[in-house]
C-alpha cells in the first residue's frame, strides 16, 4: 500500500527524531465520541456499522483541521500493515482486530488520527513529541468542534459524552505522556513511583510490558477518571505529575552516576557491544539495549552516539516495520537476523 | 381525606397516574392500596405505578426479571459479560446499576467538562417529550423521586401544551 510507504519513510510523531526529550518522549490527547441514537460499535451489527461508517467517513475525511487525510479501511489492510500503524501509535490493537466498518483517518504528518468504529464511534487523537498536552487538547478540541457541527453526539447533561465503556464517560478524554525512565528502574524506585502516581488517579503502564519488566524502560502515564472534572483540570493534574516524575528521574540519574558509575559504564559498554556485534536480536533484548544506550547518551558517557539515531531504531526494529523494510512477511528467526543487521547498519554505517 | 375505595379509612397512599394524557389522582388507605397490589414499602413498584405512562403495572415484574434497553436490546447480564454498554440509552436504562460503578471509577458523578455547542441544554430549547420520558425513567431508576415528580410535571405541561395546539390548529 502506497500510503504506508509514505509513513514508513518519515519519523513517527510519538518518537520524533530530534524533538523527543531525554525523559519526556511524547504526549497524546484522545477524545471518545459517539453518535446519538446509534448502537455502540461492539453491540451494533455489521450492517449498522457499515452504514454508520459511510456517514462518519464522509464527515471525518473533509475536516479543515485534518486536510487531505490518508484513509485506511481495516477490511483492506494486511496484518503487517496494521502492525505498522499500531507500532507508530496511530491506532489501537483493538481497531486492528475489527474488520467490517472500521477505519483509520490520518493526517499525513501523523499529528492527528481518527479511529472510526473502534470501541466508540469516533476516537480522535492528537500526538506530538515532548510535553505538549495543552496544545494537543486545543488541537483535538477544534477537530471535535468541526465534527460536532456535522454530526449529533450522544451527550447527557448529567453524564457528558456517552461512551461504550463507563470508564470513559463524561469528557471522554484520555491524556497520556510517554516517558523514558531507566534511572528509576535501575535505582529500584519505579514501583514506588507507580504506587504514588496510582493514588493520584493516574495510571502508569509499561509501553512494552509492565512494571520493572517494561522493555526499554518506556512508560505511559495517563488519566483514569474522565467524569466530574473539566478537561483542563485533568490535563493540568497529569502535567504536574509528569513534571514531578521528570524531576525524580533526573535525580535518580544523578544518584546512579554518583553511586554506581562503574556499573552504568559497564551496562552501557555491553549494550553497545551487543547492538553492534550481535547476529540475532529479539525485540525485548534490543529495546533494553537501546534504552541503556539512550541513557548513556543523556549522561554524557557515550560520545559519538546520537539520541536521534536511537529513537529512530526504537520504531524501526518492531516486527511490522522490520517486515515492511524486508518487503515481505518473515518469521521470528528471520526477523531477529534482520533486526540485528538493521541495527549494525544504522549504528556503524556498515555491515560487519 | 378518606380512602376513595372503601370510603372509611383515612387515605395515606396518594398516587398520580396518567392514562391517555389524562391525569388521575388516587387517594387510598393502606389496606385498599395493598388489595390493589400496590406495595407501599417497595419504592420500585410505586415508581412503576408512577411510570404508568411508560410501562403498565402488570408489566413491571417481567421488566424487573430481565430488563432490556428499549433502543438496543442490551440486558444487564450482557453488560456484566462485556463490560461495555449497547447504546447511549443504556445509561438511562441501567442508571441504578451504573451509579456505584461510576462513583468508583471517577472523581465525580456529574459532567463538568465540554458541552456540544448545539446540545439542546446549551441552546436552551425545552427537552423533547421523548427525552423527558427517558429522564423520568432514569430518575425513578436512581430512586430520585423528587426529581421524578418535577420531570413528571414537565411532561404534563408539555402534553397539555401539545394538546392545546391540536385543538386549535389555526
Amino acid at each position: 500500500m502506497k500510503a504506508l510507504d509514505e509513513l514508513v519513510n518519515q519519523p513517527g510523531a510519538w518518537l520524533e527524531v530530534g524533538k523527543s526529550g531525554a525523559i519526556i518522549v511524547s504526549s497524546r490527547v484522545r477524545l471518545a465520541r459517539n453518535i446519538a441514537g446509534a448502537s455502540f460499535p461492539g453491540w451494533a451489527g455489521d450492517d449498522e456499522s457499515l452504514r454508520l461508517q459511510g456517514e462518519l467517513l464522509r464527515v471525518c475525511t473533509r475536516l479543515q483541521s485534518c486536510p487531505d487525510p490518508l484513509v485506511f479501511e481495516m477490511a483492506e489492510l494486511s496484518r503487517m500493515e496494521k502492525e505498522i500503524l499500531i507500532e507508530r501509535h496511530l491506532m489501537s490493537r483493538d481497531l486492528g482486530d475489527r474488520k467490517k466498518g472500521s477505519a483509520l483517518i490520518l493526517k499525513r504528518d501523523e499529528s492527528i488520527a481518527l479511529m472510526v468504529n473502534e470501541e466508540d464511534h469516533i476516537r480522535m487523537q492528537a500526538l506530538s513529541p515532548g510535553l505538549n498536552l495543552q496544545e494537543l487538547w486545543q488541537r483535538i478540541d477544534s477537530v471535535d468542534n468541526e465534527i460536532e457541527s456535522a454530526l449529533e453526539y450522544a451527550f447527557s447533561t448529567q453524564l457528558g459524552y456517552l461512551t461504550s465503556c463507563p470508564s470513559n464517560v463524561g469528557t471522554g478524554i484520555r491524556a497520556s505522556v510517554m516517558m523514558h525512565l531507566p534511572g528509576l528502574v535501575l535505582m529500584n524506585e519505579i514501583n514506588q513511583v507507580i504506587k504514588a502516581v496510582n493514588k493520584m488517579d493516574l495510571a502508569v503502564r509499561g509501553l512494552w510490558g509492565e512494571g520493572t519488566d517494561a522493555a526499554g524502560n518506556m512508560f505511559q502515564i495517563s488519566n483514569q477518571s474522565t467524569l466530574g472534572e473539566t478537561e483542563q483540570a485533568i490535563i493540568g493534574r497529569l502535567e504536574k505529575i509528569v513534571l514531578e516524575i521528570n524531576d525524580h528521574e533526573k535525580n535518580s540519574r544523578l544518584r546512579l552516576l554518583e553511586q554506581k558509575e562503574n556499573q552504568v559504564r559497564d551496562h552501557l559498554g555491553r549494550a553497545i557491544g551487543i547492538l553492534t556485534h550481535a547476529h540475532m536480536l529479539n525485540s525485548k533484548e534490543t529495546l533494553d539495549m537501546l534504552s541503556a544506550l539512550r541513557l548513556g547518551i543523556d549522561l554524557g558517557l557515550a560520545p559519538g552516539w546520537k539520541q536521534a539515531t536511537i529513537d529512530e531504531l526504537f520504531l524501526l526494529i518492531q516486527p511490522g516495520h522490520l517486515q515492511k523494510l524486508a518487503g515481505r512477511s518473515i518469521g521470528t528467526e528471520k526477523r531477529d537476523l534482520a533486526r540485528a543487521r538493521l541495527i549494525r547498519l544504522r549504528l556503524l554505517g556498515k555491515d560487519v | 381525606m378518606l380512602c376513595q375505595i372503601c370510603g372509611k379509612n383515612e387515605a395515606n397512599v396518594h398516587l398520580t397516574q396518567m392514562l391517555n394524557n389524562e391525569v388521575r389522582k388516587l387517594h387510598l388507605c393502606e389496606q385498599c392500596a395493598e388489595k390493589k397490589g400496590i406495595d407501599v414499602d417497595a419504592p420500585a413498584s410505586v415508581s412503576s405505578f408512577l411510570l404508568g405512562l411508560a410501562a403498565p403495572p402488570e408489566g413491571a415484574k417481567a421488566e424487573k426479571a430481565g430488563r432490556a434497553c428499549r433502543e438496543c436490546g442490551m440486558r444487564i447480564a450482557d453488560f456484566k459479560k462485556l463490560s461495555r454498554l449497547g447504546c447511549p440509552s443504556c445509561y438511562a436504562v441501567f442508571a441504578r446499576e451504573l451509579e456505584p460503578l461510576l462513583g468508583g471509577m471517577h472523581k465525580g458523578t456529574r459532567h463538568a467538562g465540554k458541552k456540544p455547542a448545539r446540545h439542546p441544554a446549551t441552546l436552551n430549547i425545552p427537552p423533547s417529550l421523548e427525552a423527558l420520558k427517558k429522564s423520568l425513567a432514569a430518575a425513578v431508576a436512581a430512586e430520585k423521586y423528587e426529581e421524578a415528580a418535577r420531570i413528571r410535571d414537565q411532561i404534563l405541561s408539555a402534553q397539555s401544551g401539545a394538546g392545546a395546539l391540536k385543538e386549535s390548529p389555526r
